[in-house]
């Protein structure tokens, strides 16, 4: 079904101003619409969907965590600030899961990502699984994800692919709020009150094992971002922050195994499940 | 990038191809307003990138989205294209540009004008990182001045950098004590 046609016919049923053109559901329009699509030569089309696999998944599943602090937010305007953050990163998984449709030849649709994948079919860090904690966990794990993603995202902006390029330096912008509100929150907690410090330095130490994961990533090496440099860029954020907030860093082991070799946490298939279910229960339904 | 999709026409053409100079296609795709700032146009907003109309008659109008998830994006493309169709131009095109990404430097003198008039703060200059080094983070507390679209005052102060839709921070009035929206710099 093409959603053009949906648009459209709402918005002409529902009159210019009509409320009636608001469709939810499935079948959405491609998020690429009108964008060149063609693979540059000498681009790894299987290399390419990899890569937007992997990273629309990390964004998708991390919105997720972040649309379920809406009602569970200490104040409105931190529910306001999680739910933008989620968005931006749920816009940024839609085109990438449309970019790995065009590369891996299929023509699959962002929905046959988001939807129609069970856990095992996931490529992203396990960091984004965990269970969303309390708002120090929050804005903690949002630090390391937009540090990371920011220090990657600035590199892949110069990658061969235009598509996955210009995705890129569009999340950089996105990504750079995101790090700043969330450094912010981690450094008016851990140098706030002693129950507030306490907490920004647990959630600090359940952070730490994670993030070997992150530091080790490969799946941009094709497309011209060193796994080293980007560790590096992001070391040197979440030291500044740690400073800052009067935190110290863990010896924490590892967690073993990795989320891109197509290893889970316990977590991921429950909240798949919710993601998923008005979905596969009702497939191309609007409304 | 160019484009390389076609957007169906879903209403025939009743009028005979229309014979009308290069730039009323400009003019009518002109005046389609944003979805969330309805008191800016799509050109004004800096979003509508080009608009070709083609010797055979057919227009192509070019956009690019704010931020990623922006949900008005389909919602621009297909009150472009009603607009255009409506306007007699049977065969329309809207592609859309991801490079270079939207800033909120492209708005218009007359679109922050407008947002001013109704009581939304414009954007100052948008953050630039030049150097080549990863983009640093600013710890220390930024200073900067958003006088408040309602009494002009400098004293204000931001209570959330993220509001409503994607594009707006939530601010206040320190002299007038009024809350109001600005559309923050990116």
């Amino acid at each position: 079904m093409s959603d053009d046609h949906i648009h459209l016919s709402l918005a002409e049923a529902g009159g210019a101003d009509g409320d009636a053109r608001w469709a939810f559901g499935t079948g959405f329009a491609d998020p690429l619409h009108g964008v060149a699509t063609a693979l540059p030569e000498g681009v790894d089309g299987r290399a390419l969907a990899a890569c937007c696999t992997a990273l629309g998944d990390d964004a998708l599943v991390a919105a997720q965590r972040l649309a379920q602090w809406c009602t569970r937010a200490p104040e409105l305007e931190e529910e306001v600030a999680l739910a933008n953050i989620g968005l931006d990163l749920l816009g940024q998984a839609r085109l990438l899961y449309a970019r790995a449709g065009q590369a891996d030849g299929t023509g699959r649709g962002e929905d046959a990502y988001a939807y129609f994948r069970d856990a095992e079919a996931f490529r992203n860090v396990r960091l984004v699984e965990l269970p969303g904690g309390d708002f120090a966990f929050c804005v903690g794990r949002i630090l390391v994800q937009s540090a990371w993603r920011l220090a990657l995202f600035e590199k892949l902006a110069g990658c061969a692919d235009p598509v996955l390029a210009a995705v890129a330096a569009k999340g950089v912008k996105e990504l750079a709020y995101h790090r700043q509100y969330a450094a912010e929150w981690v450094v008016r907690l851990g140098d706030g009150t002693e129950e507030s410090h306490r907490r920004m330095q647990a959630a600090w130490d359940q952070l730490t094992p994670w993030l070997a994961e992150l530091y080790e990533d490969e799946v941009a090496e094709g497309f011209g971002v060193s796994a080293r440099s980007v560790a590096e860029a992001t070391r040197a954020v979440l030291a500044q922050v740690a400073e800052a907030a009067g935190l110290t860093d863990a010896q924490a082991a590892p967690v073993p195994g990795s989320g891109r070799a197509g290893d889970r946490t316990e977590h991921l298939e429950p909240l798949l499940a919710e993601l998923q279910v008005v979905a596969r229960a009702h497939p191309e339904g609007t409304w | 990038m160019t484009a390389t999709t076609t957007r169906p026409t879903t209403t025939p053409a009743t009028t005979a191809r229309p014979t009308r100079p290069l730039s009323t296609a400009e003019q009518v795709a002109a005046e389609v307003v944003d979805p969330e700032l309805p008191m800016l146009t799509l050109l004004e907003l800096g979003v509508l990138r080009a608009v070709e109309t083609h010797a055979n008659g057919s227009v192509t109008a070019t956009l690019t989205p704010t931020y990623s998830g922006c949900p008005a994006m389909a919602e621009m493309r297909a009150d472009l294209a009603a607009r255009l169709e409506s306007a007699g131009f049977a065969d329309v095109r809207i592609e859309t540009v991801l490079d270079p990404p939207w800033t909120t430097d492209w708005i218009s003198a007359e679109g922050r004008r407008k947002l001013t008039e109704h009581g939304i703060a414009p954007p100052g200059p948008a953050p630039r990182h030049r150097g080549g080094g990863p983009l640093p983070l600013i710890l220390s507390p930024t200073r900067r001045v958003v006088p408040c679209p309602y009494c002009g005052s400098d004293d204000t102060e931001e209570t959330s950098r993220f509001g409503a839709t994607s594009c707006r921070a939530l601010r206040r009035c320190r002299s007038c004590l009024e809350p109001y929206e600005q559309v923050k710099e990116i």
